[in-house]
């Protein structure tokens, strides 16, 4: 049943997640953190955090840990298989009609329709992270490490990695 | 025909072990082995499987690498392409994080966990903004927030399920009258 419930965790996510990689975080959240409880949101957050410092696309590293963490290598496996199967079934079958049909206006504009509910999505999950840092580290640190995350990730060109690793760096001395 | 299963392992590896910024800005790496590389196949080819990747829901690298590799080696190459692109990954960060958890009760990891909390929520709060500016730039800023508004309400007043209010939208998309077909690209 675990398995079952992997699967259709990350398959749903997957199948209606048009936009990309992190059109689907919110999504993924929604089942691990909201509909199933696998995870707090905290740990949501720290996989995240961990996950946008590694390279590759995010929604795979995001099933290949969950899936470990719920139900260890085969649930790694399902999810994983979840998140990358069906999408890539579809390239394969449907590539000859999609080819014909790939500068049409109704195919193109599936992503676009999609995009303010994506934005809505991620604007709850971001008022989510902003609750759990007022929660658990405080207002005070809350706003300087998001003041500092957000002036490096905005007007500069650090990679994201660093900006996670002052995050850790800052809570490991001032917050342990 | 191991040779070539060979090559598309070391090809998808190096996409994967560079491909920092995640799906999206992987696509240049993807070019530079499977185009200029290898030559599996041509710059028209390549776009072609590109254009149609994004028309699909999931993550990009791993369509490409798996449309790529089933060309080029078969089912087999399928499968080997689409490992080498993510599996080391996440093998990392299933250690890294077991490395994590079993130092979880050291107060400075906590504090690890908690000052990387407000990082997420910038890095949420771009995502979101970079979606509101994409939208903006197709729909308009009324429609964009009108039907973020509505999508909010059903998804966190009404508890619809918000794989259902996508589900709908697509294929609203894809129902729609021809005729508003010309004003949706003239918005464009």
């Amino acid at each position: 049943m675990i398995y079952w419930h992997l699967f259709l965790a990350f398959f749903i996510p997957n199948i209606v997640g048009y936009g990309g990689g992190p059109a689907i975080i919110p999504l993924i959240e929604n089942e691990v953190v909201g509909r199933y409880g696998w995870m707090s949101s905290q740990a949501f957050a720290e996989t995240l955090a961990l996950g946008n410092a590694l390279p590759s696309p995010i929604a795979t590293k995001m099933a290949g840990y969950i899936g470990y963490d719920v139900a260890g290598v085969p649930g790694s496996l399902i999810a994983t298989f979840a998140t990358v199967a069906p999408s890539l079934l579809l390239m394969l079958i449907a590539l000859g009609t999609l080819y014909r049909y790939r500068d049409s206006i109704k195919v193109k504009s599936m992503s676009q329709w999609v995009r303010p509910v994506v934005m809505t999505l991620m604007a709850y999950l971001t008022w989510r992270f902003l609750a759990e840092g007022l929660e658990t580290a405080g207002a005070v640190h809350t706003a300087i490490i998001g003041g500092v995350a957000g002036v490096l990730l905005l007007a500069t060109r650090v990679h994201p990695a660093f900006v996670v690793c002052f995050g850790l760096g800052y809570g490991a001395l001032l917050l342990g | 025909m191991l040779r070539t299963q060979a090559q598309l392992f070391m090809a998808f590896l190096r996409i994967g072990l560079f491909g920092f910024g995640g799906g999206p800005s992987m696509i240049p790496l993807v070019h530079q082995e499977v185009v200029k590389r290898h030559a599996w196949m041509d710059d028209e080819a390549f776009a072609d499987v590109l254009a149609i990747g994004n028309t699909l829901p999931g993550p990009i690298a791993t369509k490409m690498a798996g449309y790529i590799g089933y060309r080029v080696g078969g089912v087999l190459g399928a499968l080997n392409a689409v490992v080498a692109v993510i599996g080391p990954i996440i093998i990392a960060m299933i250690a890294l994080l077991g490395l994590y958890a079993r130092h979880g009760d050291q107060r400075w990891v906590q504090g690890m966990g908690q000052g990387v909390v407000p990082v997420v929520m910038v890095m949420m709060a771009k995502l979101t903004w970079d979606f509101f500016t994409k939208s903006r730039a197709s729909l308009g800023w009324l429609v964009t927030l009108v039907m973020g508004a509505i999508a909010g309400g059903l998804i966190y007043w009404l508890d619809v399920h918000p794989g259902l209010v996508i589900g709908a939208i697509l294929i609203t998309a894809l129902l729609r009258p021809e005729s508003q077909q010309a004003t949706s690209e003239t918005n464009k």
